[in-house]
């Protein structure tokens, strides 16, 4: 190389090698994630003679295959008469944990006066509901934890009408399989008819014995005491009973769907 | 098949360590490596202590979904090959051939060995009292972070199991206590394999044939 002419643009102590080292401490860091994503590869390997380490697409089916297993095994699990611990009104955390797939300030408030649940599917009656509607229908109130697949959890007290009883009450056929839930924000849920009939799932209008509020998912949202917190759908705008399984907001990003607690 | 199976009075000869053995050791050992760093990755979703972070190059999956993908899959790898090498263990006798009787006074005369670099590993047919109290201790500590595990997936189904590790919380912290016990095994087990490197050999080759006096295993009696 020529030795550097002096100039302006060249600094006098010589070219800032340390973005360079920088840089090298990346690369040694891509090669060693990638030797360990070639570890867990090799053990995806053992579930599946065959494939080739590299291709990821390959490992993500086996994945999605054992977490689709373990769906059924969840299903076998579930008992549909066990009570999930209820707690004392003193133990309520006000207000409830905000989680969605975006941030808080995001939340895009619902117009209960022109809201609607719209029904879809094997149901008698699919006339829509509004909310003074579901407001004025018997309420159950259950206080119980909030666990989320990420790790935390808290108590609260979630009231309005049962799911079970709704069900009924709009003559739906409980032999389906599933029932789908669309959301205002565009978030989709689906539980298993099992769980939507559990005595501790609710369509819940209330919290700790006031209207939810926006950010809870206000007017309507539901809430069951045996699923990970990401079941429990918010800002509801739709409902159908169905034996089509439809993938949910979540599962189509990798999450287990069954998520039962 | 012949009811008079007669056994000869030669002494039989096994490996050190059985095909079965190897198998079920790299299975697991596969399934642990799987499974901690898939936990790794879960655990920094949310944190238990505001000052551990596991740096993401340590934990396996892209996102959080597949370290929960990967962990409840190799939660099924490490339950089946556990359940086989139990059952293998007490039903040949190699337990109770390798890893009883363990003695506190020989526990404490290995660690003074130790200390001093004095420790005889000539015979790797034979575990010392420290290496048994590790074995046991392992084994120990994997049931129990099994049942933390079920107890923290199922704090509904299996509410009375939680309420053992004092909630979910606990089971969660319980989880990740039985996790730091295994790497801390894992990090003494590697070195000192490393150290005495023909451990390494047996559990890949079978190792030294040692003799069969297990007894476990029933002698088919001539039928009468």
């Amino acid at each position: 190389m020529a030795s550097p002419s002096r100039s302006i643009f060249r600094p006098k102590g010589g070219i800032d090698q340390s973005p360079l080292d920088h840089g090298r401490k990346l690369v040694a860091d891509i090669n060693r994630r990638n030797l360990l994503r070639g570890t867990v590869s090799l053990g995806a390997l053992t579930m599946l003679t065959g494939c080739t380490v590299s291709d990821t697409d390959s490992v993500q089916t086996v994945l999605r295959a054992v977490s689709d297993f373990n769906d059924g095994v969840q299903a076998l699990l579930f008992d549909p008469h066990k009570l999930a611990p209820t707690y004392s009104v003193d133990q309520v955390v006000k207000p409830p944990r905000f989680n969605a797939y975006y941030e808080i300030e995001d939340v895009k408030p619902v117009d209960g006066a022109k809201w609607k649940l719209e029904l879809a599917g094997l149901i008698d009656n699919k006339s829509p509901w509004t909310a003074a509607q579901i407001y004025s229908l018997p309420e159950q109130e259950i206080i119980v934890r909030h666990i989320c697949v990420e790790g935390w959890d808290y108590i609260g007290q979630w009231s309005g009408p049962s799911l079970s009883d709704f069900l009924k009450r709009i003559g739906a056929d409980t032999r389906a399989k599933y029932i789908s839930f669309k959301c205002a924000d565009g978030y989709t849920e689906t539980l298993d008819m099992a769980t939507a009939l559990h005595p501790q799932t609710i369509l819940a209008t209330k919290y700790a014995r006031e209207p939810i509020t926006d950010p809870f998912g206000f007017p309507l949202r539901l809430r069951t005491s045996t699923k990970l917190g990401f079941k429990n759908a918010k800002w509801i705008t739709a409902m159908e009973v169905t034996n089509t399984f439809q993938e949910t907001y979540w599962s189509k990003q990798g999450f287990n769907w069954f998520a039962g607690l | 098949m012949s009811d008079s199976l007669t056994v000869k009075s030669t002494r039989r000869h096994r490996q050190l360590h059985p095909i079965a053995v190897r198998t079920m050791h790299w299975i697991n050992a596969i399934a642990m490596i799987m499974l901690i760093g898939s936990g790794w990755k879960i655990y920094n979703d949310e944190v238990l202590f505001g000052w551990l972070h596991f740096p993401d190059w340590m934990t396996f999956g892209h996102w959080a979904q597949h370290g929960l993908q990967i962990h409840f899959a190799a939660m099924w790898l490490l339950f089946i090959n556990g359940l086989c090498y139990v059952v293998y263990g007490f039903y040949t006798g190699r337990f109770r051939r390798k890893l009883i009787p363990i003695s506190v006074s020989e526990i404490i005369g290995n660690v003074r060995d130790a200390l001093r670099f004095k420790l005889a590993h000539d015979d790797i047919t034979h575990y010392n009292a420290v290496q048994k109290t590790l074995y046991v201790g392992i084994m120990l500590v994997i049931v129990v972070q099994v049942l933390s595990g079920l107890a923290i997936w199922k704090p509904v189904q299996f509410q009375e199991l939680t309420a053992l590790f004092y909630g979910f919380q606990g089971g969660r912290l319980a989880h990740f206590i039985g996790m730091t016990a295994i790497v801390g095994f894992l990090v003494i087990h590697v070195a000192l394999a490393l150290l005495v490197p023909k451990t390494i050999g047996a559990m890949i080759t079978g190792g030294p044939d040692v003799p069969d006096d297990s007894g476990a295993v029933p002698h088919p009696a001539p039928a009468e």
